[in-house]
């Protein structure tokens, strides 16, 4: 039975802020970048007010900010910080330390346009740079989503079988500072599915001294990055249960994606986050005319659930994957190629094309979507499509 | 004051069998720094040396928890560690008093360094911060730094057909660290040993973040003999280049004045990175070292006067 919850007008920031207040960590180190700020202002808050125990450590930076949030974490604490775009960027070479010395900690990341040129808005080049630093990549629609996944992270993270950093991502100012209804979950609820961090080893620990962070040369490094590669393939598993589990307290259900009107599909867009919930309104359009159309929102980018996604379109018939970010490599987003090699080995595969949108914040609209399913019904009639991968929405 | 029988029974942290070079400052001046610690300590260390050399995997020489991050970030990451204590600490899911050290070489401190540093010594964390100095980045081949000397020659400030090694001055860095409001900044010479470990003591009892400066010859970067490493120490000292000095809550006290003040090429002369400055043409230069040693030791003694 799902819990008696409290429905609140709030931001994406301050839904992600009270999950992490729930959660109640031992330290946060973080530094301000908009748009996440709010997120850390909303926190301080509550240290100052006395409603949470945690440590917070208002570090210079956020290299220190990962820095101190792996020293805090390996130091046995239940550990956490958050950022966006520059921020997440200036932690690159902290975040492969995290994910190498395989501690569980969980960041909020608004997603942010790096510069340069300098741009505040939402588009994913921050977090699309970090699929290779080892950290699992959860990504939300809505401020409800950013709140659920965060509190779940919690558990994937320090899942025994898994043991690794994880990223919850929503858009910024899209999502981070529109207002929407948030139910949130009773306190103890949340203490109680979050549970105590046990860790095995740490550095508290004086009567069980441990090195963390030695020097490992050619005779080792394989077997440990091997073992982090296993533990990224046994997270799948664990997401699953941890999202049963949560269905269980919150009635709200997650997957690795969200099919929406897939059943019967010809011609279906793939698309992250909050750009998901306007492809949702042109579906319901073009159902209302009686078209084949659905929609599929990847939840988990790492580990990318490359079966799950081929299985859940093998019915489609013609694919667009939208992606938030370049990647420069000419050949399209990094979804779209991800996506597109994972139907490699596929008996039956659709049409797919590739889109780049919403860059620097510009808004993409249920028109551009539109567009989109119409570039997709050009391509069924002429059996293949006009172009592999386009920038939707720009002046050339 | 310790005898040197007291202290030899103190327990190390740092085992024997660790793979730093002979006559390494390194390790002396993190054997005799822990020794002032007084509880069991938690060690950060940066990247460098002293990282590389004692913690070879499956191996380790730190019979302490140890963590090391990166470079640039020692000074973030025991803010990290000592936050997790405080936190786990007042939870009662830690009950041991437990000190906290990172070290780091120059260019993990001076340099690279310099802003997770500052950082954690201006939010007090209460660590003690120790830099390792011997004046160039030796673990990749004696670079020059922030904190190599003029006039030395390193593979990055080479000595050349017009050039006479490097050109620029040290940074002070005892002393910015001291600007930062810290409880205690101070800074060492293994050569003396009970000055040291006083110092040590102080900054692990300061009750909040404490620096300390410790000159720590490298033999291969310095090219000196491995056996005078400790001499090196001292010339250092007695020729007023390395002066013995703490800074509590900002009064100044000389904590070493050497009776008679050796000319610094005493210290110069025995280092092969200085080698150059001897040959004729270069005396203006050797003058100007002089000239610069002189007037920090003036004006060092000039702030202790001034604040006391």
């Amino acid at each position: 039975m799902a819990n008696e919850q409290r429905l609140a007008a709030m931001t994406g920031n301050e839904a992600v802020a009270h999950a992490l207040r729930q959660i109640d960590p031992d330290v946060i180190a973080a530094y301000p970048i908009t748009p996440q700020t709010d997120i850390v202002q909303y926190y301080s808050q509550f240290v100052s007010d006395g409603l949470v125990k945690t440590e917070m450590v208002t570090v210079e930076s956020e290299h220190s900010a990962m820095s101190a949030t792996i020293g805090a974490s390996a130091a046995g604490a239940r550990a956490m910080t958050a950022t966006s775009s520059q921020g997440l960027a200036l932690m690159w070479e902290m975040l492969h330390i995290a994910s190498g010395y395989r501690l569980p900690i969980v960041m909020p990341v608004v997603n942010r346009a790096l510069s340069g040129p300098i741009n505040i808005h939402c588009d994913h080049s921050d977090t699309m740079g970090a699929l290779t630093t080892g950290w699992i990549q959860i990504y939300a629609e809505s401020a409800q989503e950013a709140y659920d996944n965060a509190i779940q992270a919690v558990r994937i993270a320090e899942d025994p079988r898994v043991l690794l950093p994880t990223m919850v991502c929503d858009d910024g100012f899209i999502t981070s500072h529109g207002i929407e209804n948030v139910s949130l979950l009773p306190d103890e609820v949340v203490k109680g599915f979050v549970g105590e961090y046990k860790p095995s080893k740490f550095l508290l620990n004086i009567s069980d001294p441990v090195t963390v962070g030695p020097l490992v040369l050619p005779d080792y490094y394989t077997e440990l990055k091997f073992q982090q590669a296993e533990a990224m393939k046994a997270a799948k598993q664990v997401i699953l249960e941890v999202a049963e589990e949560y269905a269980k307290i919150s009635g709200r259900k997650y997957g690795l994606f969200e099919e929406y009107k897939m059943d019967d599909a010809e011609r279906v867009v793939v698309v992250l986050s909050s750009a998901a919930g306007t492809a949702k309104a042109v579906v319901n359009q073009l159902r209302a005319k009686g078209e084949k159309v659905g929609l599929l929102k990847p939840r988990v980018l790492r580990p990318f659930p490359a079966e799950e996604l081929v299985a859940a379109l093998s019915g489609a018939k013609a694919v667009a994957v939208m992606d938030r970010a370049e990647t420069f490599s000419t050949q399209g987003g990094q979804l779209f190629t991800e996506l597109r090699a994972a139907f490699y080995d596929a008996p039956k595969r659709p049409l797919m094309r590739g889109y780049v949108f919403g860059l620097g914040g510009r808004d993409t609209t249920v028109r551009e979507i539109g567009k989109v399913f119409e570039d997709l019904r050009g391509d069924l009639e002429r059996g293949s499509v006009s172009e592999k991968y386009t920038h939707l929405d720009v002046r050339v | 004051m310790a005898s040197l029988k007291e202290l030899s029974a103190v327990p190390e942290v740092l085992a024997s069998g660790h793979r730093l070079c002979a006559g390494c400052g390194a390790p002396i001046v993190v054997r005799q720094i822990l020794r002032g610690a007084k509880a069991p300590v938690v060690v950060t260390n940066a990247t460098g040396c002293l990282e590389v050399s004692t913690s070879v995997y499956p191996y380790s020489s730190w019979n302490s928890p140890w963590v090391h991050t990166a470079f640039e970030c020692a000074g973030a990451t025991a803010s990290g560690v000592e936050a997790a204590y405080r936190s786990l600490k007042k939870q009662g899911k830690v009950d041991k008093e437990i000190k906290f050290v990172a070290f780091g070489g120059d260019g993990g401190t001076y340099d690279i360094g310099f802003q997770a540093l500052s950082g954690a010594m201006e939010r007090n964390h209460n660590l003690v911060y120790v830099c390792y100095d011997n004046g160039a980045y030796m673990n990749t081949g004696i670079q020059r730094s922030s904190a190599t000397p003029k006039g030395a020659d390193t593979t990055t400030s080479p000595v050349g057909k017009v050039s006479t090694g490097k050109r620029e001055n040290r940074k002070d860095l005892t002393k910015i660290m001291a600007a930062h409001g810290i409880p205690y900044a101070a800074q060492v010479s293994p050569a003396h040993w009970n000055d040291l470990y006083q110092k040590a003591e102080k900054a692990f009892s300061a009750g909040g973040a404490a620096f300390i400066n410790a000159i720590a010859p490298c033999p291969r970067g310095w090219r000196c003999d491995s056996k005078d490493t400790i001499e090196m120490c001292r010339l250092a000292v007695d020729t007023c280049f390395w002066p013995l000095y703490e800074i509590v809550e900002g009064k100044v006290r000389v904590t070493y004045k050497p009776r008679v003040k050796r000319p610094v090429v005493d210290f110069l002369k025995p280092q092969g990175r200085f080698r150059h400055l001897f040959q004729p043409g270069n005396e203006g230069l050797l003058e100007e070292i002089q000239k610069d040693v002189d007037r920090n030791w003036e004006r060092l003694l000039a702030e202790e006067a001034l604040s006391n």
